[in-house]
C-alpha cells in the first residue's frame, strides 16, 4: 500500500508549488508531482527570464539616452549571449529558491508524469518506472502552453515561441513578432530596443486588445515612436522558409497582401492548456472551451478533484494561479474563503512603457451598464516622472457614477506595474472615490497620479 | 492565563445582544454556576452563569449597553493566584478568539483597528466616546466597506439587518445586493443611515422601521411636556419591526365563521369537576386548551394550510407547532405548543400554564417561542366579539379568537339560545388561498363544536 496523502498537486509551476506549500504550512501533507522543473513556465520560460532580458534593455535604452542627463558616454554595445546568460542565472536561482522552498515545507517532490487513475489515484511515470499515488484530493495545476496557429508552430529555426525566443540562437536584424498581447509586445519591446527591426502582426483593430482602447492607443503611439511597425487587423496567410531567412505574406482586413521577410518570427498567440495525457476523459472532467471548468474554489465537476492555474479559465497569469493554488488548498482544509473574483485580478505587461490593469475597461464597464465617472492624469504633469525623463504615459480611473465604485484602473507609463496594486487592494476593500481622495499619496512619487486621476474622474484635479 | 468571559448565545441565530445588568463587580470572587450578568435579548432576559471559578479581574461592558456581539469578550475572571497585572498582556478581542477554534497565524486586516487596550483597562461608557466610527469596545459597531455602506445609504437600508459575508463578517457590496433582492434589507429610520443602534433614550434616531410620518414631525406635532416619552426596550421594537413587515410584505385576507361552544363547555365543566386537584397531574383546563388542540388538529387534517412561504418554494410543515400570543407588561410574547396535535388538553393546559407564566417573568428562553407554523391570538377573556390579528411571520396564518357569548340563533326554524365563539383567520394569501384557508376553519369547527372528535 502506498503512502497515503491529502493532496497530490500535478504541476510544479507558480499554482501547484505555491499550493503545496500552504498545504504543508496548515497540516495537510502534499505531494507535488513536478514533470519538467520545478516553478513552471513562468520561473523557467515565462514570467522572471524575460523580466531579466527587458532589464538588460532598459538599461540599453536609458545609456541610449544618456545625454538627456547630461552624462557622456561612450559607444555602447552589448553581448547577446551575456544577456541571455543573465535571464538564464536569474532563472535557475530562482528554480532552486523553490526546490530550497519545497524542503524547507518537507514537501515530497515526484519528478515524474501523472495521470489521474481515480478521482484518489494517480499513476506517475518517473524515470525509475511506475508508482501509484494515493491522495484525498488531486489539484490539477498543468499549466498551459504556446498556442501554434497552422503554419505558425516552431520549425526548429524561423518560427520561435516565447520558449526559443528565451535562448535565441541568433539576435534577430529583422523580427516579425505575431499577437501583440503581453508576451508578445515584451518580446518587441527587448529585441526594438537591443536593435532589432520589429514588426508587430496583430489580428484585432488594435495592439494589447486585452486592455483599456486608450492604453491601446498609447501603447501604439510609444511602440511606434521607438520604432517597431504596427500592423492591426492582419494575419499571416503564408510562410515561406528560405535559406536564410523567411519570407511571410501579410494580408490587411480588405486581403490585400504584401511580404514581409525577417530573420526570426515569434509566434504568440495565446496558450492552450495542457490537459492532455492526464486522464480528464476517463474521470469526465468537464472542460470549457478546452479548459478545466472550475467554480470559484477551484474544484471541478468531480468531488476532491481540483484544477488552478493556466489550465482552467483565464487569466492565465502566475499570481491568479497562486491565489487560486491558496484558495484550493484552504477549501480542502475546509475553511470559509473567499472564491476567486477575477475581475480583481492585476494584470502587468513589461514593455517600455510598461502597462498595467485592474478591473474593468470603459468600454467593459459601459457595456456592463455602469455610467462612468472617467479619470485621466497624464505623466507629463507629475514632477517625479519628469525628474526620472519619464514624461510618457497616463494613469485612468474608472468610477460607477452613482456608488463610486471603482471598477477599472488602466496605466501606461514607467514603473506602472509597481503601482496597480494600490488600486487591487482598494478595489479589493470596496473603497470609493472618497477613501481614494482621502488617503494622502507621498510627494514625490509616480503614485500622486493614481491620487489625482481620482480627483480627475470627479473634475477636481489639483496638478491637470 | 486569566480566563475571558464570553457573551452567550441563548438562541442558534443571535447575534448580539443587550448587556443588561451585571449581578459582580470587579474583585468579587465567583463560583461555577454563579450568576454574573444578564443578557437582554428581543424576546428574554437570560442569566449569565460563571464556568469557572475565579475572581473577576475585569468588566468591559458596560450596563445597558446594547449590541453585544455574541463571543464577544466581556469580562475577565482571575484565576487563583492571579492579580490584576494579570490583565496587562490580556487583548479581549484576541482572548476570545484564541478560546475559540484555531486562531489563524495572520492577523486579520480588521484587527487593526483596534485602540490600546492597554490604556484602557477600565472602560469608559460606550456613549463617553466620541460617535465612533471604528473601534467601539461595546460591540455596537458594525462592519462594512465604504462601497456597501455608500450603496446602503442611497437606498435607505439599515446595515444593522445585513448579514456580512466578508473577512470577519465584513459587509460588502454582494451582501448588500442580495439583501435588496431577496427583500431582506429593511429601511433605515428617517433616512439616516443607521450603523449603530442608537441607545433607547434618543427616540429621534431610534428605530428600525419604516415611518409613514418622520420622528422630526411627531415631535414637532405635539408640544414638549404635552406627553410623557417612553423608551423602546428590545420588545417594543422587535414587536413594531416584525408586525410592521408582516403587514406591509404579507398580503393579508380574512376569513371568519362562528363555532358554537355549548358542548365544548360541558365537557370542559366535566372534565375539571373530575381533574385532580393537587399533584404533578392535577390540571384544570381553559377554553383556550381546547382552541389550541382543536387548530393543532386541523391543520393536521389540512396540512397545505400548515405552511410558510419563502421565495424558495412553500415549506409544508409536518408538525402543529402552535404559537400563542401572551400579553405582558409592555408587550407580548407568543411561546410555542410544540406537537400541540400529539398532546393530550392536560398537558397542552399545564404547558401554556407554564409558558405563560414563564412569559409575564420574561424568564422565555428562545428555545420557548423560535418557530411554531401558526399562531393563536385570543382577547375573548377581554370581551371581543371579533377582530383581524397580524400574521406572526414566517406563519401563514394567524387564528383571533373572539368572546364566547350566549346569542340567539336560528337552529332549524326557531329562535334558539346558544354560546358563539366568532373566529377569524388572518391568511397569507401567498401559501393560503381563500377555500383552503376555509376549509382549514371547517375543520377547526367541527373539533371545537364537538370536542369528543378530538379524541381520535
Amino acid at each position: 500500500m502506498s503512502e497515503q496523502y491529502d493532496v497530490a498537486i500535478i504541476g510544479g509551476g507558480p499554482g501547484g508549488y505555491v499550493a503545496a506549500i500552504k498545504a504543508a504550512q496548515i497540516g495537510l501533507k502534499p505531494v507535488l508531482i513536478e514533470r519538467e522543473h520545478l516553478g513552471g513556465i513562468c520561473l523557467n520560460w515565462g514570467c522572471i527570464p524575460t523580466k531579466a532580458l527587458l532589464r538588460s534593455a532598459e538599461i540599453m535604452t536609458t545609456i541610449n539616452h544618456a545625454k538627456d542627463f547630461g552624462i557622456k558616454v561612450g559607444k555602447v554595445d552589448f553581448d547577446f549571449e551575456k544577456i541571455i546568460q543573465r535571464s538564464r542565472d536569474v532563472s535557475k536561482k530562482l528554480t532552486s529558491g523553490v526546490g530550497y522552498l519545497m524542503k524547507k515545507n518537507k514537501i515530497t517532490v515526484i519528478d515524474g508524469t501523472a495521470k489521474l487513475k481515480d478521482a484518489n489515484t494517480l499513476t506517475v511515470k518517473t524515470k525509475d518506472g511506475k508508482e501509484t499515488v494515493k491522495a484525498k484530493n488531486i489539484i490539477i495545476a498543468t499549466g498551459g502552453r504556446a498556442r501554434h496557429l497552422p503554419g505558425l508552430a516552431p520549425d526548429g529555426k524561423f518560427i520561435w515561441t516565447y520558449r526559443e525566443a528565451l535562448k535565441p540562437d541568433v539576435m534577430p536584424k529583422r523580427l516579425c513578432v505575431i499577437g501583440s498581447g503581453a508576451i508578445g509586445v515584451e518580446f518587441a519591446s527587448f529585441f526594438n530596443a537591443l536593435g532589432s527591426e520589429v514588426t508587430i502582426i496583430e489580428l484585432a483593430d488594435r495592439i494589447v486588445p486585452a486592455e483599456d482602447a486608450e492604453i491601446s492607443a498609447a501603447a501604439l503611439k510609444a511602440f511606434k515612436k521607438a520604432g517597431m511597425t504596427i500592423r492591426t487587423e492582419c494575419t499571416v496567410s503564408e510562410t515561406k522558409p528560405g535559406d536564410k531567412q523567411i519570407e511571410l505574406t501579410i494580408k490587411d482586413k480588405n486581403d490585400k497582401t504584401e511580404t514581409l521577410t525577417v530573420d526570426r518570427v515569434i509566434a504568440a498567440t495565446g496558450i492552450v492548456p495542457n490537459v492532455e495525457d492526464i486522464g480528464l476523459e476517463d474521470l469526465g472532467i468537464e472542460l470549457e472551451r478546452g479548459f478545466i471548468k472550475t467554480d470559484g474554489h477551484g474544484r471541478t465537476n468531480v468531488k476532491g478533484v481540483y484544477a488552478i492555474g493556466d489550465v482552467t479559465n483565464p487569466p492565465w497569469l502566475a499570481h491568479k494561479a497562486s491565489h487560486e493554488g491558496i484558495i484550493a488548498i484552504e477549501t480542502i482544509a475546509g475553511h470559509d474563503v473567499a472564491p476567486l473574483d477575477a475581475n480583481l485580478v492585476p494584470g502587468c505587461t513589461y514593455t517600455s512603457p510598461q502597462i498595467a490593469s485592474v478591473g474593468l475597461t470603459e468600454q467593459e464597464a459601459k457595456d456592463a451598464g455602469h455610467k462612468v465617472k472617467v479619470g485621466k492624469f497624464p505623466f507629463q504633469a507629475n514632477g517625479k516622472a519628469l525628474a526620472l525623463g519619464e514624461p510618457d504615459g497616463m494613469i485612468k480611473t474608472i468610477f460607477d457614477e452613482k456608488t463610486g465604485e471603482l471598477l477599472g484602473a488602466h496605466m501606461i507609463g514607467t514603473e506602472v506595474t509597481e503601482l496597480i496594486q494600490g488600486y487591487a487592494i482598494a478595489m479589493g476593500l470596496e473603497t470609493t472615490e472618497h477613501e481614494l481622495m482621502e488617503t494622502i499619496f507621498p510627494h514625490p512619487t509616480l503614485s500622486e497620479m493614481m491620487h489625482e486621476s481620482v480627483l480627475d474622474a470627479y473634475d477636481k484635479a489639483l496638478h491637470f | 492565563m486569566p480566563i475571558p468571559i464570553l457573551m452567550p448565545a441563548l438562541s442558534p441565530t443571535m447575534e448580539a445582544g443587550t448587556l443588561a445588568k451585571w449581578h459582580v463587580a470587579i474583585g468579587d470572587e465567583v463560583a461555577s454556576g454563579d450568576v454574573i450578568a444578564e443578557i437582554e435579548t428581543d424576546k428574554a432576559t437570560m442569566e449569565v452563569e460563571a464556568v469557572e471559578e475565579g475572581r473577576i479581574g475585569a468588566l468591559y461592558i458596560d450596563e445597558g449597553t446594547e449590541g453585544v456581539k455574541v463571543n464577544s469578550t466581556i469580562a475577565m475572571l482571575l484565576e487563583e493566584g492571579e492579580d490584576e497585572s494579570a490583565l496587562d498582556d490580556v487583548d479581549p478581542e484576541n482572548a476570545a478568539s484564541a478560546n475559540g477554534a484555531a486562531a489563524e497565524k495572520n492577523k486579520q486586516p480588521e484587527k487593526s483597528e483596534k485602540t490600546d487596550r492597554k490604556d484602557n483597562k477600565s472602560p469608559a461608557p460606550a456613549t463617553d466616546k466620541t460617535p465612533a466610527k471604528s473601534a467601539r469596545r461595546d460591540g455596537e459597531r458594525i462592519i462594512a466597506s465604504p462601497l456597501a455602506r455608500r450603496i446602503a445609504k442611497q437606498n435607505n437600508l439599515d446595515l444593522g439587518q445585513i448579514n456580512g459575508s466578508g473577512p470577519n463578517g465584513r459587509i460588502i457590496k454582494a451582501d448588500i445586493e442580495a439583501a435588496m433582492k431577496d427583500g431582506t434589507a429593511q429601511k433605515a429610520a428617517g433616512g439616516e443611515l443607521t450603523t449603530t443602534r442608537s441607545v433607547a433614550s434618543d427616540p429621534v434616531e431610534g428605530g428600525q422601521v419604516i415611518r409613514p410620518v418622520s420622528d422630526k414631525e411627531i415631535f414637532a406635532t405635539y408640544e414638549e411636556g404635552s406627553y410623557d416619552l417612553i423608551p423602546l426596550d428590545n420588545m417594543r421594537r422587535t414587536v413594531a419591526e416584525r408586525l410592521t413587515i408582516a403587514k406591509t410584505t404579507i398580503p393579508h385576507f380574512y376569513l371568519t365563521i362562528d363555532c358554537e361552544l355549548d358542548q365544548l363547555l360541558t365537557s370542559r365543566k366535566r372534565l375539571n369537576e373530575n381533574a385532580p386537584k393537587e399533584g404533578h397531574n392535577a390540571f384544570k383546563l381553559s377554553v383556550n386548551d381546547f382552541i389550541i388542540k382543536a387548530l393543532a388538529l386541523a391543520l393536521q387534517y389540512v396540512p397545505h394550510a400548515n405552511a410558510t412561504w419563502s421565495s424558495n418554494g412553500i415549506l409544508r410543515h409536518k408538525r402543529s407547532d402552535i404559537a400563542v400570543a401572551v400579553a405582558v407588561e409592555g408587550g407580548l410574547f407568543t411561546p410555542v405548543i410544540r406537537h400541540a396535535d400529539l398532546k393530550t388538553l392536560s398537558e397542552i393546559s399545564n404547558e401554556m400554564k407554564d409558558l405563560a407564566h414563564r412569559a409575564r417573568a420574561k424568564k422565555l428562553s428562545p428555545a420557548d417561542y423560535v418557530g411554531g407554523t401558526t399562531s393563536i391570538s385570543n382577547l375573548g377573556m377581554m370581551g371581543i366579539k371579533k377582530f383581524d390579528a397580524v400574521i406572526n411571520p414566517p406563519h401563514a396564518t394567524i387564528l383571533a379568537i373572539g368572546s364566547g357569548e350566549k346569542r340567539a340563533v336560528v337552529v332549524g326554524d326557531e329562535i334558539k339560545i346558544r354560546t358563539m365563539m366568532s373566529v377569524t383567520l388572518s391568511c397569507d394569501h401567498r401559501v393560503v388561498d381563500g377555500a383552503l384557508g376555509a376549509e382549514l376553519l371547517h375543520a377547526f369547527k367541527g373539533f371545537i363544536e364537538d370536542p369528543v372528535t378530538m379524541l381520535v
